[in-house]
């Protein structure tokens, strides 16, 4: 029962480097591709904010005016106002959506093959076509508003799209229709894989069905949800085309987002430095909305790893 | 004698081989952004004139100014350049030349003694360090109001000269249940919309001075800040469905009767035409206000190539454009006035008359901002007027306070 004395660390034999060489060999391109294109790729960028490039990058160094140009702008710190509000209600609404569609689907109904492709089908479907759909149905004009009236309610309105105050809840809604649909299929995936011993002993305790999600399947499919979330944030800090589909920056500047910004600023303003600027602002605040849960999942020292 | 049946087939194949090659048509891609009705027909005469004359038009059509800009500059920039690409005329093609990717035009130029024959303004905006850089196939006046009789007559109203005039129709035409003003609320129609006011209401030495050297000045003088006023004011005659939509859906309500006026640069005509209206007759046209008349126009770059083949189309094409015949075929459709002071408008619809009239005279040319500033200052301008025109609590303080911080930031 004693614990035999742990023998004391060495690094491993020649043998394991040898046998590891083939497994580093085949990484290397992919480490190149990292290393070159994406991290070069964004010290380019940032490089290029401190210059005053034009339409072509041009390599001077001008300090931080771009950055105070672009706190300066209304357009910029609007955009920003504006993804920090789509992207709370837009994560937290695809999750819960995404969540009750996969547990309904899980209830084994009939036609299970038929509804799982329904709500799978908007996430095939482009943003720039999401968008466009959208903007014909919520244009007071033409859809939605003119139905309903037609119907018979002559009072309804629901000009969301061209009022300033809401058309960021428009492109919410657009944005959920389309991605819930994946976060079904991948919750979907973790709720298939709960053991079926599990529910018939929730059954002998009496817990009611609601409870065993959320206190029980919840937490035990919680890493599915992280993967979901992230793969939503990447939506979020890429969200330009369903934008420029469906409110090309809405009424005024009320539905502008930061990868508009710099699309605009980098190709038709010919303003390389200052869309530059609003690419590093970006970049800074994704890292740093990040590098706290990417410590806690891989760099703590006795990370309790997954 | 086996052999000589042979030889004969030889020598016959032989014969085949170095007969002349069929001539392959000079393929020319263009990049341009005449997508709408009216539009695609004026820009097929060019094709047309080009395929009849052996060459080939591969059409690459991109919708919206912005977005066929964005695409053409990516192509330059990234090494695989269209034949030729459409610009409006003035300063977006600054870069492009400063950085060595347009070629010159100047062999055509003087074949075809284009300084004597384009206006001076054109010609400024079309040569760079001595050079011509652009094509110039067009000049569009961009600060026309457009006005159906039927609706003006239905209300009793005449019609309008002046900008105050246009806002005391609008109750009238409200009255009727039409729309008074017809409106696309993207920013560059926002702009466009502005610089008529600016131009009809605070004339032409407040508009060129805005736009200028001494903008500061200019923008903190109480005329800028009634121009301003006056353009909130316009927010009252419009639809609530105007944010976002197109130009062409714009003209579109006043064809089929919904609204009563647009204001719209003349490519506007191109549509009416489509619907088989008449200027004059089923629909008038006015400039509002002083009466300053502000060009733009549409112009054509060349890529520099590499092959000798698409230089020899981008030749062709050059010489083909700016024919006479081709460019009044080519306006008539387009609505707007031939580029060469020498083209006979003989045969061209009132508004064009009057547009010609009005170019002829220095006095009332008022170029476009896109000559005037840089595409970063337009673009800044656009956010803060078209942020302007869709807040209703923005006071005209705080617009021309901004504005003023935009010109001081961009130029």
């Amino acid at each position: 029962m004693t614990d035999a004395p742990k023998p004391p660390r060495a690094r491993p034999p020649l043998s394991r480097w040898r046998s590891k060489a083939p497994a580093i060999l085949a990484l290397i391109p992919a480490a190149c591709v990292v290393l070159f294109i994406y991290i070069g790729a964004m010290v380019w960028t940032v490089r290029l904010s401190f210059s005053s490039s034009k339409m072509l990058p041009v390599l001077d160094n001008v300090g931080f005016n771009q950055y105070r140009r672009l706190f300066a702008t209304e357009r910029f710190n609007l955009s920003v106002e504006h993804i920090a509000l789509f992207g709370c209600l837009f994560i937290a609404g695809s999750l819960v959506i995404g969540f009750l569609l996969a547990v309904f689907i899980d209830q084994r109904v009939r036609g299970e093959g038929v509804f799982r492709t329904i709500f799978l089908y908007p996430y095939a479907m482009s943003f720039i076509v999401t968008g466009l759909a959208w903007q014909w149905f919520l244009n007071p004009e033409l859809g939605l508003q003119k139905a309903v009236r037609e119907a018979g309610f002559p009072d309804f309105t629901f000009d969301w799209i061209v009022d300033q105050n809401r058309v960021m809840y428009t492109l919410v809604i657009a944005a959920i229709w389309q991605a819930s649909g994946l976060v079904m299929a991948i919750l979907l995936a973790g709720l298939r894989g709960v053991d079926a011993e599990l529910w018939k002993a929730t059954r002998i305790d009496a817990i009611p069905t609601w409870r065993v999600y959320v206190s029980i399947i919840l937490p035990m499919i919680a890493p599915m949800l992280v993967t979901a979330a992230v793969l939503l944030a990447v939506a979020v800090a890429k969200l330009y085309d369903l934008v420029v589909a469906m409110t090309k920056g809405g009424p005024g500047l009320s539905s502008e987002v930061p990868a508009k910004f710099i699309m605009d600023n980098f190709f038709e303003r010919s303003n390389v430095g200052l869309g530059s600027a609003a690419a590093t602002v970006l970049l800074v605040t994704v890292i740093a909305i990040f590098s706290p849960w990417i410590y806690s999942q891989h760099l703590r020292p006795q990370g309790a790893r997954r | 004698m086996r052999v000589f049946p042979r030889l004969i087939g030889l020598a016959v194949g032989a014969a085949l081989i170095s007969a002349p090659a069929y001539a392959d048509p000079l393929k020319a891609e263009v990049i341009h952004w005449w997508t709408s009705g009216g539009e695609s027909a004026a820009v097929k005469v060019f094709a047309d004139a080009y395929n009849g004359a052996g060459g080939q038009w591969v059409d690459s059509a991109i919708a919206g100014g912005e977005q066929a800009r964005t695409a053409g500059i990516n192509r330059i920039v990234g090494g695989n350049p269209p034949t030729m690409m459409q610009f409006n005329t003035g300063k977006q093609l600054d870069e492009l030349v400063n950085n060595g990717l347009l070629a010159d035009l100047d062999a055509e130029a003087t074949a075809g003694n284009w300084k004597s024959v384009l206006p001076k303004a054109i010609v400024d905006a079309s040569v760079r360090n001595g050079h011509f850089y652009a094509l110039p196939v067009n000049i569009h006046g961009q600060n026309w109001l457009f006005y159906s009789t039927k609706a003006f007559a239905d209300a009793g109203v005449a019609a309008p000269k002046t900008w105050s005039d246009i806002l005391a129709a609008g109750p009238k035409l409200k009255a009727k249940g039409l729309i008074p003003l017809a409106h696309g609320g993207q920013s560059w129609q926002d702009h466009i919309l502005f610089d008529a006011v600016l131009a009809g209401e605070g004339g032409s030495a407040l508009y060129m001075s805005v736009y200028g050297k001494d903008a500061q000045t200019a923008i903190a003088d109480p005329k800028f800040k009634h121009v301003a006023e006056m353009f909130k004011q316009l927010r009252d005659l419009m639809d609530p469905g105007m944010p976002g939509r197109n130009w062409n859906d714009a003209t579109a309500m006043v064809i089929t009767g919904k609204a009563g006026m647009q204001v719209m640069g003349d490519w506007a005509k191109g549509e009416f035409l489509g619907a088989n209206q008449t200027a004059g007759k089923d629909y008038g046209c006015v400039v509002p206000g002083a009466g300053g008349y502000v060009m733009g126009g549409d112009v054509f770059v060349f890529p520099k190539l590499k092959d000798a083949d698409g230089q020899k189309a981008q030749a062709k094409l050059a010489n083909l454009m700016f024919d006479p015949k081709v460019q009044i075929a080519f306006n008539i459709k387009k609505g707007s006035i031939p580029v060469r002071t020498d083209a006979d408008g003989a045969g061209m619809d009132v508004c064009a008359q009057q547009g010609i009239a009005a170019v002829k005279d220095a006095s009332k040319q008022l170029p476009s901002t896109s000559y005037l500033i840089s595409p970063d200052e337009n673009g800044a301008l656009n956010d803060v007027i078209t942020e302007y025109l869709n807040t209703p609590g923005e006071t005209a303080d705080a617009f021309v306070a901004k504005f003023a911080a935009a010109v001081k930031s961009a130029g």
